[in-house]
């Protein structure tokens, strides 16, 4: 068996799928040359991800691929893999790829006497001799138990095209139904046992999300754990963790907030790019506003913007951004700035990460703004909310985006390490906006609980909306006790009429 | 069974096609597929004399042909003709099964 050299290299040779996320798991791809057994249940996407395998090794590395099917048709499968962006028929034109629908009817078949399955030896290999393929897939050979009887005949048979697909050194991937007692329905685990992948489609609190777990790599290390995927418009995403180790760089550039104040309790600069800045609140804060007005601020620099809103929608964002004097719709239009809304409940936890991975990768934005991160746990546990978390954060922090996360602390009280759900040690800087209520008013404050690597301000802010924009106010000391909205300004001798008051206009979200 | 796709047909005198069309796929020269072909002979001599064709195609000669009836596997007979079409696999050596799977009336029965 091949073990790990000392520079963790690994001595098995690898054949790249192709596949986001998937490669990094298993270290490189699977194993070259090797059979690769891929089990899951029915609608786990078994055969998306083997499509996947021999489109992007016909495409991407030179490896024209074989893909003998016995369930669909060719065209079923070529119009399967075009919403996948993929076309098989060009591939197919171009002899890169070879398709060949195997079917197995029991009914149209008799059994008598001695037989072995060298008419599936002599297509495979003729498939494999007319394009010179390096890899094979086979999409569900348990169809063949079905539809012979005679199984150990089929086991033997299936044994020898295993060897066989070896010694020709074809980097396969076999695909199997889950099994009960057996990890496949037919015991294939049996057959092929260098590199096994399972498949899973689980459905928590009516929410589904779909999981991919290495089960063994013969001679390589490999990531363990199960990685949510999504099947989207451009193929299989895995997603990893992507940072086991702490690697990411940590650039010097300040990314200014957009808010002059606010720079001023930055070390007068804002926050560092690629750096992760929590805004915490109660509801009525302002975090929304604020998480907004820094992103506008980028755009404003000419930088691009991601936006997720998971309770406002895109129009309602704009329309109440435009009530304190941003106008997000022009960069909107400019494409400087994308607003992806949805319902955090529209799809799992870890999928909502997948999509946000996914147009992060796209768009590939300076700032990245969610609003709010708390908003996501509604329908989850929140033990698995950190580590899902974790991985966004560690994900945006190698791509050196800036991240603005909102964060919705239910009680204005409410204890002050709780109630960060855990991530605030993830992240770089910490803005706590509260609301302070004194003399039967409220006024909104702002402190900076940390920012990392900067000399900040310990100062509570008052934190003021206008038409003009958002705007922090020095607190005003009168005989040691600070005083805010009415007071201050009576004390400060401005005119102190509540309905001309910024602080007094309210700004809620339903 | 040296040449590729050999017609062998019972009756090279007639100029029409056979009622019965047979075609018998194999790959090589194998014991089982000497046996299939001395089987089916035989069978089709008692059953169904003068009116049939048969076809060998050995497969390590013509590869291509494997798809095109889904041929998966060795020895494999087709009944082309009658329609519908059916196949019945192994070296044919249940002759009751054979009858049956082609759906001939044995003579003599």
């Amino acid at each position: 068996m091949k073990q790990k050299t000392a520079n963790g290299a690994t001595a098995v040779p690898k054949a790249p799928t192709g596949i986001d996320g998937l490669d990094e798991i298993t270290a490189g791809g699977l194993p070259r040359g090797r059979p690769t057994l891929l089990i899951g249940g029915p609608g786990c996407g078994k055969t998306m991800l083997a499509a996947e395998f021999i489109v992007q090794g016909a495409s991407r590395f030179d490896e024209p691929g074989v893909f003998m099917m016995f369930e669909e048709t060719a065209d079923e499968l070529a119009a399967n893999v075009r919403s996948l962006g993929f076309d098989l028929d060009k591939l197919c034109g171009q002899k890169k790829v070879a398709l060949d629908h195997v079917r197995v009817e029991r009914s149209e078949i008799e059994e008598t006497g001695q037989y072995d399955l060298g008419g599936l030896f002599i297509r495979l290999g003729h498939a494999i001799d007319s394009i010179g393929a390096k890899r094979v897939v086979l999409d569900t050979i348990e169809a063949l138990f079905s539809g012979l009887s005679d199984h150990a005949v089929l086991r033997a048979e299936l044994r020898r095209l295993f060897r066989w697909l070896k010694d020709r050194g074809m980097t396969a991937v076999i695909t199997a139904e889950r099994g009960g007692e057996t990890l496949t329905r037919y015991g294939l685990e049996e057959y092929v046992a260098d590199c096994v992948i399972v498949l899973d489609h689980r459905v928590t609190e009516q929410i589904s999300t779909r999981r991919l777990r290495v089960v063994k790599y013969r001679g390589s290390p490999h990531g363990t754990n199960e990685y949510p995927f999504l099947i989207g418009d451009h193929g299989f995403l895995v997603l990893p963790i992507t940072s086991l180790k702490l690697d990411h760089g940590a650039p010097l550039e300040r990314v200014p907030t957009g808010v002059a104040k606010l720079d001023e309790m930055l070390d007068g600069h804002g926050f560092f790019r690629g750096s992760s800045v929590l805004v915490s609140g109660s509801p009525g804060t302002g975090k929304s506003s604020l998480a907004a007005r820094i992103g506008a601020a980028a755009c404003e620099r000419g930088e691009r913007v991601l936006l997720f809103s998971y309770e406002e929608s895109a129009g309602q964002l704009v329309r109440n951004m435009r009530s304190i004097g941003t106008d997000l719709e022009r960069w909107t239009k400019q494409g400087l700035l994308r607003i992806h809304a949805s319902r955090p409940t529209l799809q799992g936890l870890e999928q909502h990460l997948v999509l946000m991975y996914q147009a992060v990768r796209e768009f590939t934005p300076a700032v990245v703004v969610v609003d709010p991160i708390s908003n996501l746990t509604m329908h989850a546990d929140d033990a698995g909310l950190k580590p899902t978390l974790m991985r966004l954060i560690d994900f945006l922090k190698q791509s050196q985006v800036t991240a603005i996360y909102t964060s919705l602390v239910s009680e204005a009280g409410a204890a002050f390490a709780d109630s960060e759900i855990g991530v605030s040690s993830l992240m770089d800087s910490w803005l706590m906006l509260s609301n302070l209520e004194a003399n039967g008013e409220r006024t909104r404050a702002l402190q900076v609980v940390k920012s990392r690597g900067m000399p900040h301000s310990n100062l509570v802010r008052e934190f003021v909306f206008s038409e003009r924009g958002i705007d922090l106010i020095d607190v005003y000391l009168d005989s040691g006790r600070p005083l805010t909205g009415r007071l201050r300004m009576g004390a400060q001798g401005v005119a102190a009429n509540p309905e001309a008051a910024p602080a007094g206009a309210t700004r809620s979200k339903p | 069974m040296t040449s590729s796709a050999v017609d062998e047909p019972a009756r090279p005198a007639r100029a029409q096609k056979a009622e019965w069309q047979l075609r018998l796929y194999v790959a090589g020269a194998t014991a089982k597929s000497v046996t299939a072909l001395a089987n089916l002979r035989r069978l089709c001599e008692t059953h169904l004399a003068g009116r049939y064709e048969i076809e060998v195609v050995d497969l390590l000669v013509n590869p291509k042909l494997a798809a095109g009836d889904q041929i998966l596997a060795v020895p494999t007979l087709v009944r082309k003709f009658p329609e519908p079409i059916r196949k019945i696999i192994g070296d044919l050596s249940n002759e009751d099964r054979v009858l049956v799977g082609l759906d001939v009336k044995a003579v003599g029965k």
